[in-house]
Order: structure tokens, then C-alpha cells, then sequence
């Protein structure tokens, strides 16, 4: 079966004052159809460029230099037309971000914004429709007042209740893949495990294929069918996320293992700075029966 | 300090800035050097070469009594700046004292100082100054008065700004810990941070302050004749128009020059030292 | 809608506070000032007598705060005392001029906004490149010369060079002005239907106006600009950017909005400070306006007046500021619905 999202060798570099700063070494991922690929590592590990660059983000600003292919449902990303790239955002390619609050417009209330989401997919929408249909997308992510929070402003709402109607916005027009980029960090950790339930199940049901960009492994271990884990631009172990958590094969990935404080004690764990280990070859783990 | 210099002097437009302001300040400090007639400063009548388009050796042409308007425009500018820093170094010290004072000390203070500062700013800045000067008589003494005290109120604003964000930082609790004076954390403590925003500012202001001397002398209430000043230049000139164009045309872009100088540099200051606002 | 109600009261009582301490600031100003007020007005020809008398009518033999006493209670009239230079009632002299000095200012303020504003936008959706290094560059310039030097280049060029709008005065002389009942010429054409004279008078008013809103562009510009530039760092910004919202909506509403709350309070000081500048481009185009009065008062030392003047100046200063707050309540949901919650 072909994945739906397909990078190959890619590459970027921003253009400063003192010649290019390469970012990422030429990586490859893949997410099939229904599938969610979580991506690890550090910040500025190169994950969140790696989203902005399928979105096409980063293409538009003049100081990046992006190569490789990004292949989305058959077609080229990086050879289409900017015009045809920007038609995917928002219909077949969503993303929600990492703080909620900060990522809804202060000055208007929810259904406004709603309404300009829904556009993307119908631009004939009424607002009348597209608050039925906003509804609809609340009571998917288990929010029962909805007409009182489209009448709200972000502000005026608790963070979790803004994440779950950033996840709504974002599967309100059936999009084929969804970017959640450190979603819900902000967030408290009872909050953030809520919303992430709430997402899983939604996903699941809609079949969305989703590319999680996480630094937190715990929360990578149980919403993930598989990992990447990313160290300075390149990826360099992965996986089916049990084989890959029950045998980490690359220093890095264990360090970053190791890292990870134990709730039952024994003090916070010592990893160095770096390591030449760190460079080493990228591990791959077989795949099993549930991954393509 | 030099860094400063050296960012300014590498991008085009401050650079344009620059040079501006050195050369309004060099023809106002080497006038008498420069200025073809230094004499023309004052009450001389030369009737043989009167009100004449710019030819030589009269550049910018001669005024109605025969002057040379270029060198009255040299003394000019050296009266307008000397204005705009006696101004400023009276308004910067009042208004940066009211506004440390507001700001740290808080309670009644505050809202003393800071009622007063807004009576001095709802009335219109030139209006406040026309009333004063009018009621004064109109010489460059009353002329600097009038004009700074319609400057401090807004170096009070701005001070009492940055000290009530900056009066929560870590450093001025720490300050307060270890039991320095009031005194001691105002002007040693928060100053410093507020210098940016003051120098930025102050830039900017020696071109406007210019500006607004030169709208009081237009409306004939600034400096009095036969000192040169751009501002009466102009609004003499403007009843010979369009005959006469270089009476207004030279006078009104000798202030233009001199402030769009003082705003590109200070400008770019904003930006360099990061005092938006 | 209570907490806009709090909200403008609350404006409007410090307003009244302020404007009790202008009066009074403007009143010592006018009294401690060396030489006798009544002298000069008389001129040097009067009697002794006269000048005494003057001096009784004025109350100038009482304490400053008695004078301010009497000056106080005859406000609560309405009444702002008699100008020694018209022998006229100060309000009445100030009703008569008042208006087309208001009419230059609020034209002048639609074209700050409506020039000013958009200009901003485009710079800030442009940043960095060749657009926005024009506008920063036309802004600067607008705001780098007093607003006569505007007017004197602007007559020059679009009156006398290309005589495409008339030089001087408020309306055609040939042309019988309206009935006066707001006093905005403007207004008071279209109330008698009298289309000539509007159109006569906006041809009037086009390039004084221009030359009044030429540096509240700039500076609208420049501040819209700033502040939209720091607003499209905001993560909502990336979140429409990743919706694919097109550019020019993004830049239209989502961004300026937001920084238009910031704006909006400095624009309104400009569109205030215009009411100070009016002055000198009424002087330019010879706008019968409250500019010639207002000079004519203050080299006469005409303290009724003076203190007339300005406190109505003043007032009309507060109002505007009062207005500018009331939108940005409107816009800012945050103090509309003062409760807010979390922040």
C-alpha cells in the first residue's frame, strides 16, 4: 500500500549572515493511510521545520532552501505550483499547534473562526451552516455547550477547552493527515492526557493519518503506531513503537530514554551533553503486522 | 556605544540619517565659516538685490530686504538646535525625575504627578506652548520655556511607563532585599534601563522640537526679527508666493531636511536598541 | 454592555478633573505673566481711569483664587466672559470660528485614517521588501515637517503649478454659501440641497485637509505597521498561515485587528494634536477658521479669551480621547466583557 505521506531526503537550510546553516540532513519518514507516526526529539532537532515544511510553510519565506521530495497522496509537494500547495492546507493537510489559547485569535470568537475554516473546504458557507457543522465538530471532541463556546472568545475559555476546539477545527474538514505539533504541551498533564484520548479515539474513527511531533516519550509510547526519533536534523532510529521502546537500538534514542525521570524515583538521570555515539547509523526496526 | 555607531553607519537609510543630522549640526556650529554673508544674520538692507531667484553668489536668492537667504538659513539652524538641546536638557531631567517618582514610589504621589502630567498633555502641544508664549513676551528665552514645558510631560509618560513594568522585575525586589534607598533604586537601579527608550527618544525630539519651534515662529510667535528663524522665513515668504518661491521653498525644506535627519537616525536607533514604543 | 457604561463614566469624570486642572493651570499662567492685562488691551492711549476701571470689571484687584472663584461661577453659566479684543462674548466668538476649524480636523482625521491605515497594512504585510521600504521612507518623510511646510509645498504644487484646487478660503466666493445650522459647511450645503456649494466647499477642502493629515499618515502608517509586525509573530497567525487563509486576509483581519487595540490610542493623540496643528495650515490656505482668532487673542494678551480657547480645545481634546477609548472597548473583547476571566 502507498503512503499517504512520503519524504524523501530532505533537506534545509536557512540562508543567514554567515552562510547556510543546514537544519536537516536529508531525512526520510513515511505515514501510511490511518496510520500514526510520531516524530521525536529534542528542540531544534528539526521536528517542527519538518511540519511547517509539508505544510508548506517554510517554502515562502526567501531565506530557506528546502530540497528532496515531499510526496503527498502521489503528488510531488515541492514540484507543484505554490497555488496548488497552498489549496491543501486546511482541507487535506491540517495542523494544531502547541499552545491552544495563544493559537486562537484574541479578537474574534470562536464561531468566526470556525466559519473561516469551514470556508477553506466550502467557500459558500453561510454562517448559520457553518455553526451547525461546528457543532457537530464540539460534540465529536465531547463538548455538549457548544453554542456557548462558539459564542466565546479564547480567553474566555480553560486551555483544555481551547485544545479540544483546536482539534475540532482541525478535523472539521476531513483531512487526510493532521500535524499536531507538541500538542497540548502547554498544558496541564492531566489535561493534556484528556485531549489526547479525545484525539486518538477521533482520529481512529476518521481514519486520519496523523504525524505527531512530540519531545515527550511517554505520551509518544501510547498514541503512536510508530516512531522516529530525530537527533540534529537526522533521524536516526526507527520503528514499530513496541519493538522500538522494548529495544532501543541507538545510543541516542536510549539516552533519551534514560532521560525521562522515573515517577518511582532514583534521582534524575545523568546523559551527557553529546556524544560522538550520537552520530552513530541510523537503527531500523523490522516492521510488523500492523505497519505497512 | 561604538556598536551602535558602527550598525547605524552599515545600513543605508541611517546612514542617509546620519549624514543629514552632521550636516544640519556642522552649518549651524561653522556658520560663520560657511555663511557667504555672515553679516546678513541681522538688520542689514541691501536694496540693490532684493527679493532675487537664487544666481550667484546668492544660492538660495535673497529675502526682501536684499539678505542672503543661505546664510540666514545656516544661523537659523544654529539657533533651532540650540533651542532643541537647552529644551531638552531642561525636559528630560524634570520629566524622568516625575515619572521615576510616579512610577517607583506609587499611591498618592502617583496620582499627583500623573494627574498633572495629564492636564499637561489634553491640552494640544502647540496650543499649550502658542498660549504661553503669547502670554510671555515672544523672545527665545519664553520661546525654550513655552516649549519645554509642553515637552517634559511626555519623558514623564514614558519613564513612568518602563518603571512600573520594571519596578516587578527580580533585580529591584533583590535591591529592596538588601535594603538599598529608595533613592539609590530609582536612579541607580531602574535609570539605567530606562536610558534606551530616553536616548531613542530624545533623538527624535531634537528634530521635532525643531519642528514645533519653527510653528510657533510662523504664527509669529516665536523668535522676533531680525533673528533668522526657518519658521518666520516661511510664513514672510508665503504672501509673495508663487513669485517669489524660493522665500518658502528653501526655508521650508531646510526644516524638512534637518528632521527627517534627526527622524532617520533616530529611527534606527529604536530599532538597534530595541525601544519600540 | 455595563461595563462600557462604567467604563465611560469612569472617562468622563477624570476628564472633568483635567479639564478643572487645565482651567486652572491656563488661569494661573495668564495671571502671574509681568504687565498689566488691562493696560495692554486698553493700549497705550487710555486714561488711568479706564484702566482702572478695566481692572474692576476684571477683578484683577482680588487674589488669584477669588479670580478664579469668579471664573468658575461664570462657567457654570456657560458664560467664559467677554473678549477684550472683539468685545464680544468669548463663546460666541469661538462658536462662530469653532466649526471650520472642527470641519478641516475631521476631514483631515478620515484621511489619516483611511490613507494612514491601509498604508500600514501593506508595509507590514510586505515587510522587508521594496513596498514597505517605500511607505517607511514616504511615512517618515510625511511626519518630518511641520504641517505648513505641507501646506505652503502642496499649495505650491497642486494650486499655483497645476491649478487643479483653488488657493485659498473655505468656499467659492461666487458661490452663496448655505444657511448656517451646524456651521460645517459641508453639512449645512446638503441640508439645503444645495450641491454647488458642497461641492465647492470639499474642492476647498481637499488640500488643506491633506496637508493637516499628511504627518497623521505617516505616523498612522508607521505605528500600524509596528504593531502588526509584532502581531504576526503571534501562534494565530501561524494557525491561519497553516489553514491556508489567503495572505491579504490574514493581513486584513486577522492581523490587523489584533493590533489595531495598541494603535488606536496613539492615533487618537494625533488625530487630537490636529486640533493644535489646524492652526498653522488655517494660517497657509486662510481658512476662516479659530487659527486667526486665536492668534489675534493671544498677541493681544485678550486673557478671557485666551483661557476660552484653550479650555474649549482642551475639551474637544478629552472628547476624542473619550471616543477612541469607547472603540477600542468595542474592538477589544477583553474589556467589553469586563468579567473576562482568565486573561
Amino acid at each position: 500500500m502507498k503512503a499517504l505521506l512520503d519524504i524523501r531526503d530532505l533537506t534545509l537550510s536557512f540562508r543567514g549572515l554567515e552562510g547556510e546553516n543546514r537544519v536537516l540532513h536529508g531525512i526520510s519518514l513515511n505515514v501510511a493511510k490511518g496510520e500514526k507516526v510520531a516524530l521525536v526529539g529534542e528542540s531544534g532537532s528539526g521536528k517542527s521545520v519538518t511540519a511547517r515544511i509539508i505544510l508548506g510553510l517554510l517554502q515562502e519565506q526567501r531565506s530557506t532552501r528546502v530540497s528532496g521530495a515531499v510526496e503527498f497522496d502521489g503528488q510531488d509537494l515541492e514540484a507543484m505550483p505554490a497555488k496548488a500547495r497552498h489549496r491543501l492546507r486546511g482541507t487535506d493537510i491540517s495542523m494544531i499547534f502547541q499552545d491552544p489559547t495563544s493559537s486562537l485569535n484574541p479578537v474574534y470568537p470562536i464561531d468566526v473562526q470556525f466559519h473561516e475554516v469551514l470556508k477553506r473546504r466550502d467557500p459558500k458557507i453561510t454562517r448559520a451552516a457553518a455553526r451547525e457543522r461546528a457543532s457537530e465538530a464540539l460534540r465529536d471532541v465531547s463538548i455538549e455547550d457548544a453554542k456557548r463556546v462558539l459564542d466565546s472568545y479564547s480567553f474566555q475559555l480553560s486551555g483544555g477547552m481551547n485544545q479540544r476546539v483546536m482539534i475540532a477545527m482541525a478535523l472539521a474538514n476531513e483531512p487526510k493527515l493532521l500535524i499536531a505539533d507538541e500538542p497540548g504541551t502547554a498544558l496541564d498533564v492531566t489535561v493534556q492526557a484528556q485531549t489526547l484520548h479525545l484525539m486518538r479515539d477521533l482520529v481512529e474513527r476518521k481514519h486520519t493519518s496523523v504525524l505527531f511531533i512530540s519531545h515527550n516519550l511517554g505520551v509518544v509510547r501510547e498514541f503512536a503506531d510508530r516512531v522516529y526519533v530525530i537527533y540534529k536534523g537526522k533521524i536516526v532510529e526507527e520503528g514499530p513503537t513496541h519493538a522500538l521502546f522494548s529495544d532501543p537500538g541507538h545510543p541516542y534514542t536510549r539516552a533519551l530514554m534514560a532521560a525521562v525521570p522515573k515517577i518511582t524515583g532514583g534521582g534524575i538521570p545523568e546523559i551527557p551533553d553529546r556524544s560522538d555515539s550520537f552520530s552513530e547509523p541510523i537503527v531500523v526496526h523490522p516492521a510488523t503486522e500492523a505497519s505497512s | 556605544m561604538k556598536r551602535t555607531f558602527v550598525i547605524l553607519a552599515s545600513n543605508p537609510m541611517s546612514l542617509f540619517g546620519l549624514i543629514l543630522v552632521g550636516v544640519v549640526v556642522f552649518s549651524a556650529v561653522f556658520a560663520d565659516f560657511i555663511a557667504p554673508f555672515p553679516e546678513h544674520r541681522g538688520a542689514v538692507v541691501d536694496f540693490t538685490n532684493f527679493n532675487q531667484p537664487p544666481h550667484w553668489p546668492n544660492i538660495f536668492g535673497t529675502d526682501l530686504v536684499g539678505r542672503d537667504l543661505f546664510s540666514r538659513i545656516l544661523y537659523a539652524y544654529r539657533i533651532s538646535l540650540m533651542l532643541g538641546v537647552v529644551v531638552l536638557a531642561i525636559a528630560v531631567p524634570i520629566g524622568v525625575t516625575v515619572g521615576l517618582a510616579a512610577g517607583y514610589l506609587g499611591g498618592w504621589v502617583d496620582f499627583i504627578l500623573m494627574r498633572l502630567t495629564d492636564v499637561f498633555l489634553s491640552i494640544p502641544p502647540l496650543v499649550l506652548a502658542m498660549a504661553i508664549m503669547g502670554l510671555l513676551e515672544p523672545t527665545l528665552t519664553n520661546g525654550m520655556l513655552a516649549v519645554t514645558a509642553m515637552w517634559w510631560p511626555w519623558y514623564a509618560r514614558l519613564v513612568y511607563n518602563v518603571t512600573r513594568s520594571e519596578a516587578q522585575e527580580g533585580y529591584v525586589l533583590a535591591a529592596q532585599i538588601i535594603g538599598a534607598s529608595r533613592l539609590h533604586i530609582m536612579f541607580m537601579e531602574i535609570l539605567p534601563n530606562c536610558v534606551p527608550s530616553i536616548v531613542t527618544k530624545m533623538t527624535l525630539d531634537l528634530g521635532f522640537v525643531i519642528l514645533i519651534a519653527s510653528s510657533l515662529s510662523f504664527l509669529g510667535l516665536g523668535v522676533q526679527a531680525p533673528t533668522p528663524d526657518l519658521g518666520s522665513m516661511v510664513a514672510e515668504g508665503g504672501n509673495y508666493l508663487p513669485d517669489s518661491w524660493w522665500l518658502t521653498v528653501f526655508p521650508s525644506l531646510a526644516i524638512l531636511i534637518a528632521v527627517f535627519g534627526f527622524n532617520l537616525v533616530g529611527d534606527a536607533l529604536r530599532q538597534v536598541l530595541g525601544s519600540d514604543q | 454592555m455595563s461595563p462600557v457604561v462604567r467604563l465611560l463614566a469612569k472617562r468622563l469624570s477624570i476628564s472633568v478633573i483635567v479639564l478643572i486642572g487645565v482651567s486652572m493651570l491656563i488661569f494661573t499662567i495668564a495671571r502671574v505673566i509681568p504687565g498689566d492685562p488691562a493696560r495692554i488691551a486698553l493700549g497705550p492711549n487710555a486714561t488711568a481711569e479706564q484702566v482702572e476701571q478695566l481692572r474692576q470689571r476684571l477683578h484683577l484687584e482680588d487674589p488669584i483664587w477669588v479670580q478664579y472663584g469668579y471664573f468658575v461661577r461664570n462657567l457654570a453659566h456657560g458664560d467664559l466672559g467677554v473678549s477684550l479684543y472683539t468685545n464680544r462674548p468669548v463663546l460666541t466668538d469661538i462658536a462662530q470660528f469653532l466649526p471650520a476649524t472642527l470641519e478641516l480636523v475631521i476631514v483631515a482625521g478620515i484621511f489619516m485614517v483611511c490613507l494612514g491605515m491601509p498604508l500600514g497594512i501593506l508595509s507590514a504585510r510586505y515587510r522587508g521588501r521594496m513596498a514597505d521600504n517605500l511607505i517607511r521612507v514616504v511615512s517618515l518623510l510625511g511626519v518630518s515637517a511641520p504641517s505648513f511646510v505641507w501646506a505652503v509645498i502642496l499649495m505650491l504644487l497642486f494650486a499655483f503649478f497645476l491649478p487643479l484646487f483653488p488657493i485659498a478660503g473655505q468656499i467659492s466666493d461666487t458661490i452663496p454659501p448655505p444657511h448656517r445650522v451646524t456651521g460645517f459647511l459641508l453639512v449645512d450645503s446638503l441640508i439645503d440641497g444645495n450641491f454647488k456649494a458642497f461641492f465647492s466647499a470639499l474642492h476647498h477642502i481637499i488640500l488643506p485637509a491633506f496637508a493637516l493629515a499628511l504627518s497623521g499618515i505617516g505616523q498612522a502608517a508607521r505605528l500600524t505597521r509596528a504593531n502588526m509586525v509584532e502581531t504576526y509573530d503571534k501562534p494565530y497567525i501561524e494557525m491561519a498561515e497553516s489553514y491556508g487563509f489567503a495572505p491579504r486576509r490574514i493581513a486584513n483581519k486577522f492581523a490587523f485587528r489584533p493590533s489595531l487595540i495598541p494603535s488606536l490610542t496613539i492615533i487618537g493623540l494625533d488625530f487630537a494634536a490636529m486640533l493644535g496643528n489646524a492652526f498653522l495650515v488655517e494660517a497657509v490656505f486662510a481658512w476662516p477658521g479659530l487659527s486667526r482668532y486665536g492668534v489675534q487673542v493671544i498677541l493681544r494678551k485678550d486673557l478671557n479669551a485666551i483661557v476660552g480657547t484653550v479650555l474649549v480645545i482642551s475639551a474637544m481634546f478629552l472628547i476624542v480621547n473619550i471616543i477612541v477609548d469607547l472603540l477600542i472597548a468595542y474592538i477589544n473583547p477583553r474589556i467589553r466583557l469586563a468579567n473576562g476571566g482568565r486573561t
